[in-house]
């Protein structure tokens, strides 16, 4: 049977990676943007959350809880990085935003969340000596981390591909043929018919505009917008764990958290957006300063001018419940949504692809599911200098004199990273930037742009004036100046 | 990984370090030269305009010109070049760089480091413009690079955002290879670039500059469609009413440079004002044995300052590293008025004192005072894009070995 997944951000890559392991399953993921965790996946704060704030008895609270255990085996198959820093909930000396820790606290008994405490203002200046000398008291939470969760949409994919499922990008789903309250085919904008026997719709912010292409109702889409500051690694020394204020309406709050890569991310804002319009992942000049602000209140002198390398925005579906949909449809029997995936939709992803895999997939088409007898479930190891002593890279360049190539020289990347990235299917500056970092630091490809480039013109065999920045429609040159 | 070791290792082959290395090894140094890109130049490939050299070599040249005859040099110097190389880590405990290139790992030991980074520049990012992230923003050193070696141009219809001269010059070239420039917008109420730049790449193409004015949002789901510009008040808030749209496809960034030292800031003194590293008239920086000259040190106006700079740099090197170096003495400089940038930033009484400065803004008239030393020089018509300089000889340097200060000043 053939199974199509739509949507190649976090949740929908999980879904397929763990259908390709099926025998009896033919796997296919079909993604409308030109790569794969470029939507909501691409735009968040990055965090495995803890499972404390999720309210008991939501959708949400187990899945994230359960989520946040798989993420240390996961990334570690995955050779994603993933870094357990732990997360702050800090509160001032006032008996109302004591007390919002005590219910978090509790609230993140009941949902089973680990690593929970609350800790008082010395051991909270030993862990944050830059923390804002306002806050004295902190809900501590050793579970919580950092991730990369594009990379892991990406690495998923691939792994499902060395199993043989299929993965088509650039190419959304446009129609379908429906017959006896079954799905039989999804049609896509290029004109391509995928027989399906069942469809899995993961399709971030666009759930709602899929599903009714299929005919199904699901619960209105609220767009929230979230803008986000990234600083320079030189900021990396100030904070060490995910830093929330106390919770409020509009959600977690405005944080510092470290990245990955050993920067500091700041934001995000949470703004309801009026209308539905997907692709608005704008900026404004009051959504960046009062990130900046809220940022300083936190870790006082964090938003310092020469450390600001970029700004961006993305938006996050929510809906009026505040909580996933997961459900498959009443009427079109073998359509699966995987709608609503808001915060902590990237904590709670692997749990909601063995949710759809093991328990829905089966009950609804009435399968048992049977493992491939030889699976690939951990990526090769791929070296990233960066990461690598230097006696280790002087022998890599020995083997390969690529190695010592270094093209982006903000984060330390080599032309044989870049070549993989593309290998591996990077297609745009963003898909090697994604993949390798390249371009990703302080000067923002001022410097690298123009040979990652090339180097993509040269192993694509195109002209350099088919290199795009990401999409379709975005070009980077316009020709040849002479013949 | 292999050893090596040698006089005097430069890194960065733009102007600066070539000059350095070149002048190392005229005073006999063995000099390792490294370069990330696969030629030496630096900018100065991209800079295929002419203006440079009328001071470094008393003519006019092109970039490449310039470059050329530095690399001949080199070549004549007997100078060891490494391009494609990349420095992971300079140890400054024992003066031992880690390289990285196509050729190997390597550990260069030397005995005095000069370090000609340069400077970047200031990206798309960190201007936190607000509005959504299309393609065809570039800053106007990458533009270059496409359209003068990669021969692509950028787009079709631009707008440049700085007045700085490379955003001068990259106007005049956009409309001489047939891209529309509909105008350069500069938040200042003064052009950031050279007064020629303004005459030869604006003024004599009829692009407007508009002064006063901002970038305050850029549209497009894809690629770049329209840039919101609208006029500041002096703290650079947009003044509301005053917006206005422009549709290009290509928005081209000349925000300024940014001195590249976040490499040595945990080992060298940085001057807060130059935002580059801290050095003295004989180049040297707060380590002794290491140094710096170029647009790592302070923004420059002119190649031929950085490469002026970088030959005393490359000399003290070797003085040091083969153990000719005399006492050496620091004085602090200190500004005072209206200085802005100021090179050097302590003085060796010991060594001749080029001053470079910058004022913080333009002046109809005025004066640069050394008390300290006697001097005082009028100017008039002084502005923020031009350098003024002062040169003293080291015979005048001698009454102020005790002193605890030097003082810059400008006056009115």
């Amino acid at each position: 049977m053939q199974i199509v997944v739509i949507g190649g951000g976090i949740c929908g890559s999980l879904i397929l990676r763990k259908l390709s392991t099926l025998r009896n399953v033919s796997a296919v993921l079909v993604e409308a943007k030109c790569d794969l965790g470029q939507g909501v996946t691409k735009a968040n704060s990055a965090i495995v959350h803890g499972g404390y704030d999720d309210p008991h008895g939501t959708v949400r609270a187990p899945l994230c809880v359960k989520g946040n255990a798989l993420f240390t085996d996961l990334c570690e198959e995955l050779n994603v990085p993933f870094k357990r820093t732990g997360s702050l909930v800090v509160a001032r000396d006032n008996p109302d935003e004591i007390k919002q820790l005590q219910e978090l606290l509790e609230n993140g008994e009941k949902n089973g969340a680990r690593g929970l405490r609350i800790i008082d203002k010395d051991e909270l200046r030993k862990i944050e000596p830059n923390l804002s000398k306002d806050y004295e008291h902190a809900l501590h939470c050793s579970s919580a981390g950092i991730t990369e969760p594009w990379m892991i949409a990406i690495a998923a994919a691939n792994i499902a591909r060395m199993n043989g499922a299929r993965v088509i990008t650039g190419d959304p789903v446009t129609g379908c043929n429906i017959s006896d309250g079954c799905v039989e085919d999804i049609i896509l904008e290029s004109g391509t018919r995928i027989p399906a026997d069942c469809v899995i719709n993961a399709t971030g912010v666009h759930y709602n505009e899929v599903a009714s292409i299929f005919g199904v109702v699901t619960p209105t889409v609220k767009l929230r917008k979230g803008q986000y500051i990234l600083l320079d690694k030189l900021a990396g020394g100030m904070i060490r764990s995910i830093i929330f204020p106390t919770p409020s309406e509009e959600g977690k709050g405005k944080l510092v958290l470290p990245t990955v890569d050993r920067g500091v991310l700041l934001g995000p804002t949470s703004e309801k957006l009026d209308s539905y319009t997907p692709d608005d992942v704008a900026t404004s000049d009051k959504g960046l300063r009062d990130v900046m602000n809220a940022a300083d209140s936190l870790v006082p002198g964090i938003s310092r001018n020469n450390w600001i390398i970029k700004s961006f925005a993305g938006l996050r579906p929510d809906t009026d419940e505040r909580d996933f949909f997961i459900k498959a449809d009443d009427r079109v029997k073998n359509f699966i949504t995987v709608g609503a995936i808001r915060s902590p939709g990237l904590t709670a992803a692997p749990a909601i692809a063995e949710l759809v895999v093991d328990e829905m997939i089966p009950q609804i088409l009435e399968f048992s599911a049977e493992p491939k007898d030889r699976i690939v479930t951990r990526l090769p190891k791929t070296e990233k200098i960066n990461e690598l002593p230097f006696k280790e890279i002087a022998r890599m360049i020995d083997d390969d004199p690529l190695h010592g190539k270094i093209v982006c020289q903000c984060n330390e990347v080599s032309e044989r990273e870049i070549i993989n990235a593309i290998r591996e299917g990077a297609r745009t500056i963003d898909g090697v930037k994604f993949r390798t970092r390249a371009g990703f630091g302080r000067c923002q490809g001022s410097f690298c742009g123009w040979r990652i480039a090339q180097i993509l013109s040269r192993e694509l065999g195109t002209e350099l004036s088919e290199v795009k920045l990401n999409e379709k429609n975005t070009w980077i040159l316009n020709g040849k100046v002479r013949p | 990984m292999k050893n090596t070791k040698t006089d005097v290792l430069v890194v960065g082959g733009g102007a600066g370090g070539m000059a350095a290395a070149v002048s190392a090894a005229k005073e006999g140094a063995h000099v390792i030269l490294l370069e990330r890109e696969d030629a030496v130049g630096g900018v100065l490939n991209q800079c295929i305009h002419n203006g440079f050299g009328l001071q470094f070599y008393q003519q006019e040249l092109t970039g490449p010109e310039f470059s050329h005859k530095l690399e001949y040099e080199l070549r004549e110097r007997d100078v060891h070049v490494v391009c494609g190389s990349y420095v992971r880590h300079i140890d400054f405990s024992s003066n031992s760089a880690y390289v990285i290139s196509p050729s190997g790992g390597e550990k260069i030991t030397a005995g005095a480091i000069v370090i000609a980074t340069g400077a970047r520049e200031r990206p798309f990012g960190a201007l936190l413009i607000p509005g959504d992230r299309p393609a065809g923003i570039f800053p106007a050193g990458l533009a270059q690079r496409y359209v003068n070696l990669e021969n692509h141009l950028p787009g079709n219809r631009a707008l440049i955002l700085g007045s700085g001269d490379i955003g001068l010059i990259m106007a005049r070239r956009l409309t001489l290879e047939g891209m529309e420039v509909v105008a350069v917008v500069e938040r200042m109420p003064y052009p950031g670039g050279l007064t020629r730049n303004v005459v030869q790449c604006l003024e004599d193409f009829g692009i407007p500059l508009l002064l006063s004015n901002t970038v305050t949002s850029v549209r497009g789901n894809g690629r770049l469609k329209s840039v919101e510009v609208s006029e500041v008040d002096e703290q650079f808030n947009p003044i509301s009413g005053k917006a206005r749209s422009f549709e290009v496809d290509t928005l081209v960034l000349s925000a300024g440079l940014i001195p590249q030292v976040e490499d040595y800031v945990r080992d060298l003194d940085t001057d807060p004002v130059n935002k580059g590293l801290s050095v003295s008239n004989t180049c040297e920086t707060s380590a002794r044995g290491i140094f710096a000259a170029g647009n790592n040190v302070a923004v420059f106006d002119l190649v031929d300052y950085v490469a002026a700079e970088g030959w005393i740099a490359g000399r003290h090197a070797a003085f040091h590293a083969l153990g000719n170096a005399g006492q050496s003495q620091r004085i602090p400089v200190v500004r005072k008025g209206m200085v802005g940038v100021l090179v050097p930033n302590m003085v060796d009484p010991n060594e001749h004192l080029r001053i470079y400065l910058r004022l913080k803004a333009p002046m109809d008239k005025g004066k640069v005072i050394v008390r300290e030393l006697e001097i005082e020089k009028d100017f008039v018509y002084g502005v923020p894009s031009e350098m003024l300089q002062l040169v003293v000889n080291k015979d005048k340097l001698d009454k102020i070995r005790d002193l605890e200060r030097l003082t810059v000043e400008v006056l009115s």
